[in-house]
Formats: C-alpha cells, sequence, structure tokens
C-alpha cells in the first residue's frame, strides 16, 4: 500500500508526527521535509530491487535484507514518514550504501523483491544528481571533488570536467547515469552542511532520449512515433484526408482580423 | 533479466553497451547483443540538414523505407558531428500528420471556382486545369502575366528546372526567389562593389580571427553552429574579442565583449563613423591595398523606398528609377563626405554613447587585428540594405581587411540554398545562371547556346521582382501565380493585401507544398510536395560549398518532387504555342521575336513540347539510370523519366560556371565528399576568394584581383562623367545616412522588428509539426520593455494587440528572456500562422535591391 502524499499533509501534519518524523529521519526537520519529498515518487530501495509495484507486491516485510547489511545502511519504514511500512530503504546521506560484492541483502531475500542474481555495479539504486552548482565548492573553483573521490567507481559513474573560467582551473564533477549505482557515498561525502549532490530516484532524475543523434555516439533513434514497419507510406497513418481537407477549407484564423 | 525486450529497453541497453564498454565496467552480454542486433539493416547515408544557411552535414539511417535514426555527420568541415535543436529533429519534418498527399483543387458544382471549397483530384485533372488557366493568363497578357515565386530552398536541380522552363520555355522573366526577401541586399552590395556574387571568405575564418562582430545578425539563434564555433574560437584564444550590433539585446550579447544597441537605421551613419576614424586617423588605411585594389565611389540618394509611386513617402524621389546608378569619385571627395559623422553627430543620432562608437572604431583601425564582420538580415532587410552592406565592404576594404584568412566582411546567407540554388543559378527577374543578367545580349547569347535555344528566344528585359509581383496580382497584371517550397501569404510584407488579391482577384494561384499552410489555403491549386530526404538533391551554403545527397526514402501517397511538378507542366506545351512571338511591353516592337523559323533550322518541330526541347533531349538522357554513383538509392524522378535527370541537369548546368570563377566539380564527386566550395579547379576547392594563393584566378605577383566584372566601367566624377573600366578593382562607397520610410509617430509610437527563434523555422511549416520543438517554443510572444507594456496597462503574458497601419494581430507578452529590447521597441518571429505579423509590416525595400524591410515599421500595443 502507498499512501499519496500530498503537499497539504506535508504542513498540515500534527506537530507530534512532524517530531517523531523528525527523530525517524536522524537530523534536522529540512532533512525530513527531503525526505518525504524523495518518498513521494520512489525511496530509494536496496541494489537489485524490482521496480516499485513489483517490489510491494513481492516484499514481505521479513527484514532480513535489513539485517545481512554488514554496514548498516538499510532499515525497515516504520511509518512515520510515507515510505510504506516495513519496506526497506535507505537514507545515503546518513548511511550510503557500501556495494559489497557480494550483495548479501539481496541474496537473501526469500521472495525475489531483491533479485538474488544483481551484479552490484550494474545496480539502479538510484542516480546522483549534483543538484546545486551555485554551493557547490568545485562550481566556484575551489579543490573539493569530494564526490569523486569518494565514488566506488570514480573516474566512471563520476568524472571530472576540467575546464577553465577567468584566472583558474576547474574541476567540475560529472554523474554518467549508465554507470551510477545510486549508492549515495557522493551525497553521503558532500561537505557542505546541506549536500549539493543527492541521490533522486532515476525517473524523477532522468530525461529520455529516444532520439539521440550526437553525431559522435554509434547509437541514434527516432522516437516511438516512428515505426519501421514494412508498410507502404500511404497508409503510415498520416491524418485522413478529410481531416486534412477541414483544415486546408478553414481560412478563419488568415482571413479574419482580431 | 528477461529476454523479452521493449524498444526503449534497446535503446537504453545498447548506450550502455557503447558508453560503459568504453569505461572499463562490465557489460552484459545481453546488452551488446541487443545493440548491434536493432541496428541490423540500418543503411547510413550523408546528407545535409534542411534548415539555415550554415548548411551542417547530417547522416541519415534508413530502414524498411523509413528514416530511422539522424545524426550530426561528425566527417562535415562545417559542424564537425554538432547540430542544433532544427537540425536534431530533422527526419521528424516529413512525418508530420498532415502532410499533403493528393493535388486539392478548390471547385464548386464540379468545376474550378475561387470561391469553392478544395477537392482531392488527380494529377492529370490538376495539370488540365492548371495548364488552361495559364493558358488564358498568357494568351491575354502574354510573358508578363504570368509569375513564378521560387525559392532559396529550391534545391539546385529544381531552381534550375524553374529558371529553364520560364526563362527558355515561358520566355518570361516574372520568376523571382523568396531569397529577393532575404539576401537580395546582398547581393547588391556584391554586384555594386565587387563585381560579382557571393562572399570571398570561408567559415574557416572563424578559427583564424582576432575578433568577431556580428551586425544586424542573431547569429546564437540563427547560425547556430557558427555562433558555436566563434564560442569555441573565444573559448581557446584569448584575445579574440566578439562585439555585437544590434536594435535590442539577443543572446549574442552574451558571448560579446561590448554591447552595441542602437537607434533602427542609424547602423549608416555609425559606419560612416568609423569609415571617418579611418580617413582621419594615421595608419589606419592599408594605403597600397586601396591604391592598388580599390577605387571610390558614391551613387543618386533620392531613390526612394520601393514603396508604389503615389504612396507619400516617394514623392520628390526623382532618382526613384535610378536607384543602383553609381560613378566614380576621388579619395578626397569621399573624405569630405564622411566629414558630418562626428563621433558626437553618431552618438547623438543612434544613441550609442561616444565610447562604445570610438571601441568599435578602434578595432577597425587597428591595422594589426584580422576582424571578421558577419551580418544578415539586420542589413539586407532594409530600406538602404544595399547601401549598408557597401558601407561595410568599405570599412574592410580601407584597413585591407578583405579576402585574407580570419579578416573579411562576411555576409552571411539566411535559407539553405540561396547562395547555391537562387543566387549561383539566377532564379532572378533579373539573373541568368553564372551571375549573368537578362539584360546582356552576350549574356543571352551564351546561355541560349547551352540551352539549344534559337537566337532570340530569351527575353531581355528584367521581370517583376517578388514585391511587385504582388502588386501586380493585386493590380489585375498578374493573373497565375505559383509558388514553391516557400509560404509568401506569411512571408510577405503587407500580407493582408496580398491575400485579399489572391482570395478575390481575377487570377489561379497554385502553391506547391508539403503541409497546409497559410499559402496552400489561400490557393485555388495545390500540388503535394516531396521533402528533402524523398529526393536526390542539392545545395549550397553560405561559404560557396555545395552539398549533394541521394534519395532516402519515398515521398508519401501522390506527393513528388517540385522537379517533377515543373517537367510534368512543361509537357502541356508546345514550342509553337511558346516561340511565336509573344507581346511585351517595353522592347522593341513590343513585342517578343517569332524563333520558330530558327528553331526549325536547328531540327525542331512545331509541335514539340517545352519538355521535348528542354528536359528530354538526347544530351541530357545520355545519362543513365540506374548509376553506380546511386549505390543503391532509389530515384523516383529518374524512373519515371527513364534517364538520370539529377546528373544530367547537373551536368548541363556547371558548363554556365566553368571557367569564369564560378566552377563547380562534376555530379559524382560531390556524392563522395562533405561538399566543395567553389571554385572548383583542377579538384581544388576555393576558401578566400581573390586573393592570390588562395583563387586559382588570380595570377602570381597579382596580390589580389577582384575580378568580377559587372559593373566595373562606370562614369568618372558625375553620373555624366566620362565612362572608365576599372577592371581587377573593388569599389569603396560613400553613402549617406536616410530617414526609415515608416518611423513610429503620435499614434503608432513603437518600433516592429521582427526575425526568427532558434527552435522553429521561417514560416514554422514544418518545425511546428514536431512536437518537441513545438513544445519548447509554442507560440510567437511580443516582446517588449517592461516600462513600455507598464505604461500600457499590459504585464507579461497578458494578451495584447499589435496593430500597424495594415493589419493587426494578437499575442502574449513577453518582458523576460532571449531578446531584450530597449523602450521604443518590439520584436516578434514571424513563424507561428496564429500571429501573423506581416500583415502588419510595411512592404518599403532597398529601391536597388528591392528587398523588404522587415525590420522597422510603426506599430502600436494595446490590451487584446
Amino acid at each position: 500500500m502507498v499512501r499519496k502524499f500530498s503537499r497539504r499533509s506535508l504542513f498540515r501534519g500534527s506537530s507530534a508526527r512532524r517530531s517523531s518524523a523528525a527523530a525517524e529521519a536522524g537530523g534536522s526537520t529540512r532533512s525530513w521535509v527531503l525526505d518525504m519529498a524523495r518518498a513521494e515518487g520512489e525511496p530509494i530501495r536496496p541494489p537489485g530491487a524490482l521496480p516499485e509495484p513489483d517490489f510491494l507486491a513481492t516484499c514481505t516485510t521479513c527484514g532480513d535484507c535489513v539485517e545481512a547489511c554488514p554496514v548498516g545502511t538499510l532499515k525497515l519504514a516504520t511509518g512515520a514518514n510515507e515510505v510504506p511500512i516495513g519496506t526497506p530503504y535507505f537514507t545515503p546521506r546518513d548511511v550510503p550504501c557500501a556495494l559489497c560484492e557480494d550483495v548479501p541483502c539481496a541474496r537473501v531475500c526469500p521472495t525475489g523483491s531483491l533479485d538474488p542474481t544483481v551484479e552490484i555495479r550494474n545496480a539502479q539504486m538510484g542516480l546522483a544528481v549534483l543538484l546545486d552548482q551555485q554551493n557547490c565548492l568545485a562550481f566556484k573553483g575551489l579543490r573539493c571533488e569530494a564526490c569523486f573521490r569518494a565514488c566506488p567507481a570514480q573516474g566512471e559513474a563520476i568524472t571530472l570536467d576540467r575546464t577553465r573560467a577567468g584566472e583558474h582551473a576547474f574541476f567540475l564533477p560529472v554523474v554518467h547515469s549508465e554507470a551510477c549505482t545510486g549508492c549515495g557515498q557522493c551525497e553521503h561525502a558532500c561537505v557542505l552542511e546541506v549536500q549539493a549532490i543527492r541521490v533522486l530516484p532515476r525517473a524523477f532524475a532522468l530525461g529520455v532520449v529516444d532520439h539521440s543523434t550526437v553525431g559522435w555516439e554509434q547509437e541514434a533513434r527516432i522516437t516511438k512515433d516512428f515505426v519501421a514497419a514494412p508498410v507502404a507510406p500511404a497508409v503510415l497513418g498520416w491524418a485522413d484526408d478529410k481531416a486534412v481537407l477541414d483544415s486546408m477549407n478553414d481560412l478563419s484564423g488568415i482571413e479574419e482580423e482580431p | 533479466m528477461t529476454n523479452d525486450l521493449t524498444r526503449r529497453d534497446f535503446s537504453k541497453l545498447a548506450v550502455a553497451a557503447s558508453v560503459a564498454g568504453g569505461l572499463g565496467f562490465q557489460v552484459p552480454a545481453n546488452a551488446l547483443a541487443a545493440a548491434d542486433a536493432s541496428e541490423a539493416g540500418w543503411r547510413w547515408d550523408k546528407s545535409v540538414c534542411r534548415f539555415c544557411g550554415v548548411g551542417c552535414g547530417v547522416m541519415v539511417a534508413t530502414k524498411d523505407d523509413r528514416i530511422v535514426a539522424m545524426k550530426g555527420d561528425p566527417e562535415s568541415p562545417v559542424n564537425r558531428g554538432l547540430t542544433c535543436i532544427k537540425g536534431y529533429f530533422n527526419a521528424k519534418i516529413m512525418y508530420g500528420a498532415d502532410r499533403l498527399t493528393k493535388p486539392l483543387l478548390r471547385m464548386k458544382d464540379g468545376v474550378p471556382a475561387k470561391d469553392g471549397k478544395f477537392t482531392p483530384v488527380s494529377w492529370e485533372k490538376a495539370f488540365d486545369v492548371m495548364a488552361a488557366k495559364f493558358k488564358e493568363a498568357y494568351g491575354e497578357g502574354g510573358p508578363a502575366a504570368i509569375g513564378l515565386f521560387g525559392s532559396g530552398q529550391y534545391t539546385i536541380d529544381e531552381g534550375y528546372a524553374a529558371a529553364k522552363l520560364w526563362k527558355a520555355g515561358f520566355r518570361s522573366n516574372n520568376i523571382d526567389p523568396n531569397a529577393r526577401h532575404c539576401m537580395a541586399s546582398a547581393v547588391a552590395g556584391f554586384i555594386q562593389t565587387f563585381g560579382i556574387d557571393e562572399p570571398p571568405g570561408c567559415y574557416d575564418d572563424i578559427e583564424l580571427t582576432d575578433a568577431v562582430v556580428t551586425w544586424g545578425a542573431n547569429m546564437a539563434e540563427c547560425h547556430p553552429i557558427l555562433w558555436s564555433r566563434v564560442t569555441d574560437r573565444k573559448l581557446t584564444h584569448k584575445p579574440t574579442r566578439v562585439i555585437n550590433l544590434s536594435t535590442y539585446s539577443n543572446r549574442c550579447s552574451d558571448l560579446a565583449d561590448l554591447e552595441i544597441i542602437f537607434e533602427p537605421q542609424t547602423d549608416l551613419a555609425i559606419l560612416n563613423y568609423i569609415g571617418r576614424e579611418m580617413v582621419t586617423r594615421e595608419g589606419a588605411i592599408d594605403q597600397e591595398f586601396v591604391d592598388k585594389h580599390c577605387i571610390f565611389a558614391t551613387g543618386f540618394t533620392k531613390i526612394g523606398y520601393g514603396l508604389e509611386a503615389d504612396h507619400p513617402a516617394e514623392q520628390g524621389q526623382e532618382h526613384r528609377g535610378k536607384a543602383g546608378g553609381h560613378w566614380s569619385i576621388t579619395f578626397e571627395e569621399f573624405k569630405k563626405s564622411l566629414e558630418p559623422y562626428t563621433a558626437e553627430y553618431t552618438s547623438e543620432l543612434s544613441g550609442v554613447p561616444v565610447e562604445k562608437l570610438e571601441e568599435l572604431a578602434d578595432l577597425y583601425c587597428d591595422r594589426s587585428k584580422k576582424v571578421v564582420s558577419f551580418w544578415t538580415m539586420g542589413f539586407n532587410q532594409h530600406t538602404r540594405g544595399t547601401w549598408v552592406n557597401e558601407q561595410m565592404y568599405m570599412v574592410h576594404l580601407l584597413g585591407g581587411k578583405m579576402s585574407k584568412p580570419g579578416s573579411g566582411a562576411f555576409s552571411l546567407t539566411g535559407q539553405p540554398s540561396a547562395c547555391g540554388t537562387a543566387r549561383e543559378v539566377g532564379v532572378f527577374a533579373h539573373r541568368l545562371p553564372a551571375d549573368m543578367v537578362v539584360a546582356n545580349g552576350k549574356h543571352r547569347a551564351i546561355t541560349e547556346k547551352l540551352w539549344k535555344l534559337p537566337a532570340g528566344t530569351l527575353n531581355g528585359k528584367v521581370g517583376t521582382h517578388a514585391v511587385k509581383m504582388m502588386r501586380e496580382l493585386r493590380d489585375g497584371t498578374i493573373k497565375f501565380y505559383w509558388s514553391m517550397v516557400t509560404n509568401p501569404f506569411q512571408n510577405y510584407a503587407n500580407g493582408n493585401e496580398w491575400i485579399k488579391a489572391a482570395r478575390t482577384g481575377d487570377n489561379f494561384i497554385v502553391v506547391s507544398d508539403c503541409y497546409p499552410t497559410v499559402s496552400a489555403k489561400v490557393a485555388d491549386l495545390v500540388l503535394p510536395a516531396a521533402m528533402i530526404y524523398e529526393k536526390w538533391g542539392s545545395y549550397g551554403n553560405a561559404e560557396r560549398r555545395t552539398q549533394h545527397w541521394r534519395q532516402q526514402v519515398t515521398a508519401p501517397g501522390e506527393a513528388t518532387g517540385d522537379l517533377w511538378h515543373l517537367m510534368e507542366f512543361s509537357k502541356r506545351f508546345t514550342i509553337g504555342e511558346m516561340w511565336k512571338a509573344q507581346p511585351l511591353k517595353g522592347v522593341e516592337g513590343d513585342q517578343l521575336p517569332d524563333v520558330l523559323a530558327a528553331a526549325k533550322e536547328m531540327g525542331y518541330r512545331e509541335d514539340q513540347t517545352l519538355f521535348d526541347v528542354l528536359f528530354n533531349h538526347a544530351e541530357l538522357r545520355k545519362h543513365a539510370w540506374p548509376d553506380p554513383i546511386a549505390n543503391g538509392h532509389a530515384n523516383d524522378i529518374a524512373e519515371h523519366y527513364g534517364y538520370f535527370v539529377h546528373k544530367a541537369l547537373w551536368e548541363e548546368y556547371r558548363q554556365f560556371g566553368l571557367g569564369n570563377g564560378h566552377d563547380l566539380a562534376d555530379f559524382d564527386t560531390y556524392h563522395q565528399v562533405r561538399g566543395l566550395r567553389w571554385p572548383v579547379v583542377d579538384g581544388r576547392e576555393t576558401q578566400w576568394r581573390f586573393a592570390e594563393g588562395f583563387d586559382p584566378y588570380v595570377k602570381p605577383g597579382e596580390g589580389f584581383n577582384f575580378y568580377g566584372k559587372a559593373l566595373k566601367t562606370i562614369p568618372t566624377g558625375s553620373p555624366k562623367g566620362e565612362k572608365v573600366a576599372h577592371t581587377g578593382k573593388a569599389k569603396i562607397f560613400f553613402r549617406p545616412y536616410a530617414e526609415p520610410a515608416e518611423s513610429p509617430d503620435a499614434e503608432f509610437d513603437l518600433w516592429l522588428c521582427t526575425g526568427r527563434v532558434l527552435e522553429h523555422w521561417h514560416s514554422g511549416s514544418m518545425t511546428k509539426r514536431v512536437s518537441e520543438l513545438n513544445r519548447a517554443v509554442p507560440h510567437a510572444v511580443i516582446y517588449m520593455h517592461k516600462a513600455d507594456a507598464e505604461a500600457r496597462g499590459l504585464a507579461r503574458n497578458d494578451l495584447a494587440l499589435v496593430e500597424s497601419r495594415r493589419g493587426k494581430v494578437q499575442a502574449r507578452i513577453e518582458t523576460t528572456g532571449r531578446n531584450r529590447v530597449p523602450q521604443g521597441l518590439i520584436f516578434v518571429p514571424w513563424f507561428d500562422e496564429n500571429v501573423l505579423i506581416n500583415k502588419l509590416t510595411l512592404d518599403a525595400t532597398c529601391p536597388i535591391s528591392k528587398e523588404t524591410d522587415y525590420k522597422k515599421c510603426a506599430v502600436k500595443v494595446s490590451k487584446a
């Protein structure tokens, strides 16, 4: 069961509820707000999690994955936030995923809500996004890149774009969505009081390039409007003649004046 | 992992495979297999973008007669793999839901009727009616009663066939392109200054220059990939300076070191100020260059505004009929003429602070700096467009900054083939191919020879130019009007007048088009046209690069290439009908001579059709189809006619340019390279014309040779002075400031400037059918200064009424965004068929070039 999160409920919630949620989040009210916002879409699930509707259909809230996690990343939702009660998730800022090679959490899941065959490097728990380029120290030219150095796939999931502006060299962290697992070690490492880089559900963070045509990439597709079907062009879904004729015979926009 | 991969999964896996594989991550074998399988059976081929004059190369992938992928061509020297977002969606423009697929004829009670409804008809019937209406008009009024509005977006073969049919077949010079609205002033500027058309420089100038100056050219939005190259130059070569001159702040200003916003029309004065600085400051002039290669000139001033004779602005304009006339003057006279254009006077007139003017002049006066000045419509769509083009050359010629790598005045072409087709083929009322003109008997003779016409076939009287064509349509002089690959009833200024003429006049309007555009709806007969990748074709871009492509897919329904429209139509006429004497006022005997006797001597028969003679003769048919150069690609037009039409027409056309500075390579070569910049001599293209070492027509030791032939023999000192030939020289013109045709006044208190945005092309007929581009910019808005809006009780996003003396439209106010206009001026783009801003604009033109000034007229704005 997924309770629909609403902005109104966020602000109208009782103070008691708010304070326990804050405690639950283990930190400031602001973190709690962000957790709520994140939970609205999808929580950050353990590695190998099925798509959320399938996950919820199969997860029995047994908690075996939480116990299996050697570093205490995973926790079960208590109902204090919008994450469905009893289901496992994690808050990268607090405890990121350690990317264990043997993925003990997924291996131990009895129902397959977590795919036991998942290879940790191919996990897609979420996507790190460097959201705040104004406050990020690297974007000011300072030598930080803590996120880059914390990334277990350094040089692959996060790379540094070396560039120049004004009088300085800049080292700008760039996340690569094909390689990022969403482990959140970057978010955890960010030295700002409130992190500039955070893991978001992939559906929130990713645009869809269904029609990539940059010249130097091999892959290039047209959108799903195009169907490479062996059908004569004349019958491939052009507007019916009547619609075209009606449009052709309508000069109202041309001859009339406002 | 499941084995059922959806199309999107394929897509993502292929990406993951190509990227991750390279990054050292282990890619599951499944993903690799998916990537290969999805691309099996794809056929990649090179082509060009459909849109602007930059001429980016693209790669097109097809499968099962559909385009399945496209990308910027990494091997194109123009864009090196990049595209802007219009180019990115090139393939989608052909697949809009309301593509025209059948001829449509307005009919009522079973007969053609202007007030009837569009009815699908067969091609046979379409041409029956079209030929009958044509013959009716021609029978009454001869070659003066017909008009063809062609396009700078015609492929070269289409423009060539149109020019040949109209001039050789119908003996009419009433054929003019939409390039009249965009490049005519540039052409006139070239011919007046150099005696030959088209830029001397090339895009390589960008990577070599020290400074880029944009004058009335919004390159950031209208030549996006060139702007990318300019930006890259600025980022990689620190000393590079960028200066943006405009009547409003635009995206070019974001990169500029210096932004100069000037009062509309005062570009004339600013250029003269720079000229004055150059003749005043010690060492600013490249004296050796000027002495050896230039002369000074000036011309008539009371030339009017191209409006009709009874218009108030035309009264007292005694030089209206000889606007282009000019004569040589001395340097002293030239210098004296510039005297009034002091910094103070120019600043007062233009509103530009003196410091900024001085900074601009400093750049041009600095002999050590290479400078490229780019301009497009701000200079060309101008009631003194020819003058301002000449003035830009004045500045560059004085400083010797011309025809040199990284240094030159560079007129940017807006359309994809205004150069390659309209200008080089001569699809104009006054032109023939390769810079020849109809009025020159020698040029007509050369053309008649190449086109195998009897002497005297061609009409030597300059025909009706585009703007005049609409006036003549309204007045009933022109009774048959055909437009192809353009949208005249949306793109002409003073639109209401012409829409009314088309809908209510005694005339027959034919429009060849691919979608239900404004023009198609206003027509009497609509012919469905194939689009770019549905036919073989070629375009010539702004740096003289001619690029060819093959047909990639079949056109939908009964749509066919415009070339087919022209060739099929030509079958309906015999030379017996067309080559007898034809009435024409203003030529000897008020008629074109009967050339049938001469034709028979050449072996022609009276009953042969224009198709036989112009498009089906033995020399053309020698080029057989199929041909190995096709590499397996189809050619529906070649199949239809039984020979390789495109190759045949190309090989015939290129004969015009060989040996006179317009050399083009053979057809096959263009299919093997990413285009070539003409003149192409001995297999080598030309980067910088008129310069020794780069231009094969310049001999060793000459340094420079402005070998253009036109208008080199001019009077000395005054209009009636002795005529002297200034062979090999370029002209440095003095031109004075002139008031605009229509300025804001008490009632119509704002300037209206029109133009484009990056996301849409021209009248939006193609780009508005790409949902992604339409989402990015769904409507045209009125860019207005916040104070001006507030003063009229308007806020951002309010619906407003914009009105001029000629028409009105509604649109929403935009006080922020990409264009920051000064008080007193609004900017409205013209891509939106729901905001027909050209109903408001004024059909005043440069009297020399006949190009409309779309940048200046007076309007008022109020709450809707």
